[in-house]
């Protein structure tokens, strides 16, 4: 079996695995966690494109999201314009935005990336709770509509659950075939080593901002499909905490593993119900996970698995 | 081929290469010795077009290339071997190589001509095949060289640049990086300008040299004729071991 076959068959069962939760979860509160399950995988891949294979970090990629959710509210509530154009629309200008201060940011390296992507967050988050003619402020913003195919109006959690999917499997899908492509090994050099990727002919500074623009449109696409299914958006949701919380899930899956996003943003999805016990002190479990993460599993979840499966293969043949 | 005409090249204030003038012919061995910090690399550096130069020309085949971006200077047949280097090593030896291709990969029967010359490289280094899904990291340094120069090679260059392919490698995997070196002259007609430490092996497998000092070159000839030259011999030949011994 190749490697191309069995990443067809992985992704299969992944597929028919996410078909099938709804029929497990009938009328459980759980299918609403499932469908932001779903919109964190999104997000999480989307950045795992950015921070996992170019290792370019991004503290603000909250910011994407929120602008995506923002304009897709906006451009439906105030001006009357169809959901699905107001998701493209918002794709494309977020995709214009990140393209644009790219080119500036992203000559950065490590500490100084990680400085510009926050305050870039920061901004934009502080543009949301100020421009409150627009935004509605910190109350944040109702009435979004739904979105519809036809008679088929995307209100329900179970229609929710399917539309989200389709969208975080087409990512998935997407970054799969990315990684194993001429782009995805290059991007892999630019992590290793910028020096070297250049003499192999490999335009660093375009694939990263190329790169960086490709995970903004989908985390914004992200943000449309959250703002749409929510049908409410406050600016709380697109702070600082929540683009620590994409990198937390991204470094526990495993950097540059796609099915390890998702195993990310499931756990730290999930976490909150569990820890409801807790309270306010769910972050220090967040802050104690990552440090135990990245001191005993630095390869995340996926590359423990990778590891422990290997261990256990060496023992059975010695 | 290759011609470069009065280059100055600065790291901020730092004057790395003052009026460096060299050239190279077809198919030939030229080195480029000096101690460390003389700007070796910094001259193959500001070929390929990592660190561009402020005055001078680069000409290759009568064309100007200084004010070119790497890629393009890749693209147009200039690959270097980077010093210590430099293979990727998460990734396998497959991909590093076809990391080499990269710019060929994408044109019409590029995938086919990159599998080509894959088997080219396996020919010149069988070790690579039989490593070829090992990560590059785990390769020993002798491979890792082996794997460096394949991956430039990947990228069909007319004239390949080599940082130091005999750094940290014991004598006798040396003598074999050496022998391909020479091959790759002789029967592939690759123009080679090679960057060593190591001068009495470079000036052995070079036909001319330059050397470099502080940024200039001081000295340029036949390698035989730079052997038997009096300083070459003081500061380059005689302190050779103890000069491998302090790096």
């Amino acid at each position: 079996m190749t490697k191309a076959q069995r990443d067809i068959i992985i992704f299969a069962a992944f597929c028919l695995a996410v078909l099938a939760t709804p029929l497990l979860l009938q009328g459980n509160y759980l299918l609403n966690v499932f469908v932001f399950i779903g919109i964190n995988t999104m997000l999480a891949v989307a950045l795992n494109l950015l921070l996992g294979f170019a290792g370019q970090i991004s503290l603000g990629h909250a910011a994407f999201f929120g602008l995506g959710a923002y304009i897709s509210g906006i451009l439906t509530t105030r001006y009357a314009i169809e959901p699905w154009m107001a998701m493209v629309a918002a794709a494309l200008c977020v995709g214009v935005i990140a393209f644009i201060i790219g080119f500036p940011i992203l000559k950065l390296k490590g500490h100084y990336l990680a400085m510009a992507t926050l305050g870039f967050g920061i901004i934009v988050y502080i543009i949301f709770n100020e421009t409150v003619d627009w935004t509605g402020g910190p109350s944040g913003m109702s009435g979004i509509p739904n979105l519809a195919l036809g008679p088929l109006i995307f209100d329900s959690d179970m229609t929710n659950y399917y539309l989200i999917w389709v969208f975080t499997l087409l990512t998935m899908l997407l970054s799969i075939n990315l990684a194993d492509s001429r782009i995805g090994r290059a991007l892999r050099a630019i992590h290793d080593s910028e020096v070297a990727a250049r003499v192999m002919g490999v335009n660093v500074r375009l694939l990263k901002v190329q790169i960086f623009t490709v995970s903004a449109l989908i985390s914004a696409l992200a943000g449309s499909l959250y703002a749409h299914t929510m049908t409410f958006i406050a600016p709380a949701s697109f702070g600082f905490n929540f683009s620590v919380e994409l990198v937390t899930m991204v470094i526990i899956g495993g950097l540059g593993s796609i099915y390890g996003s998702f195993l990310g943003a499931a756990i730290l999805t999930l976490l909150p119900e569990f820890l409801r016990v807790f309270h306010d002190f769910d972050i220090i479990i967040y802050g104690l996970l990552l440090i135990v993460m990245t001191m005993f599993m630095p390869g995340g979840l996926i590359g423990g698995f990778e590891a422990l499966a290997a261990a256990i293969k060496r023992r059975k043949e010695a | 081929m290759l011609t470069i005409k009065n280059i100055n090249t600065y790291y901020g204030q730092v004057h790395a290469l003052k009026n460096v003038s060299l050239h190279l012919q077809e198919g030939e061995i030229v080195t480029l010795i000096g101690a460390n910090g003389a700007g070796k690399t910094t001259l193959l550096n500001t070929i390929s077009g990592i660190v561009p130069p402020k005055s001078g020309q680069i000409l290759f085949s009568g064309a100007p290339i200084h004010e070119l971006p790497p890629h393009s200077i890749v693209e147009r047949g200039i690959s270097q071997v980077p010093e210590g280097r430099q293979v990727f090593k998460p990734l396998s030896v497959e991909d590093n190589l076809e990391l080499g291709a990269y710019l060929r990969y994408r044109k019409r029967g590029g995938k086919k001509e990159t599998k080509e010359t894959m088997a080219m490289v396996f020919d010149l280094f069988p070790i690579l095949l039989d490593r070829r899904k090992q990560l590059a990291g785990t390769l020993s340094g002798g491979e890792q060289q082996m794997l460096a120069i394949g991956r430039a090679l990947m990228a069909k260059p007319k004239i390949m640049l080599l940082d130091e392919p005999s750094m940290g490698l014991a004598p006798l995997v040396v003598q074999e990086i050496f022998r391909v070196i020479e091959n790759l002259a002789g029967e592939q007609k690759t123009t080679v300008l090679l960057v060593e430490q190591n001068a009495r092996v470079a000036l052995k497998t070079a036909a001319r040299g330059y050397v470099l000092e502080t940024g200039k070159v001081i000295l340029e000839g036949e390698a035989a004729d730079l052997m038997e030259n009096k300083d070459v011999q003081r500061a380059y030949l005689g302190r050779d071991k103890k000069e491998i011994w302090e790096r």
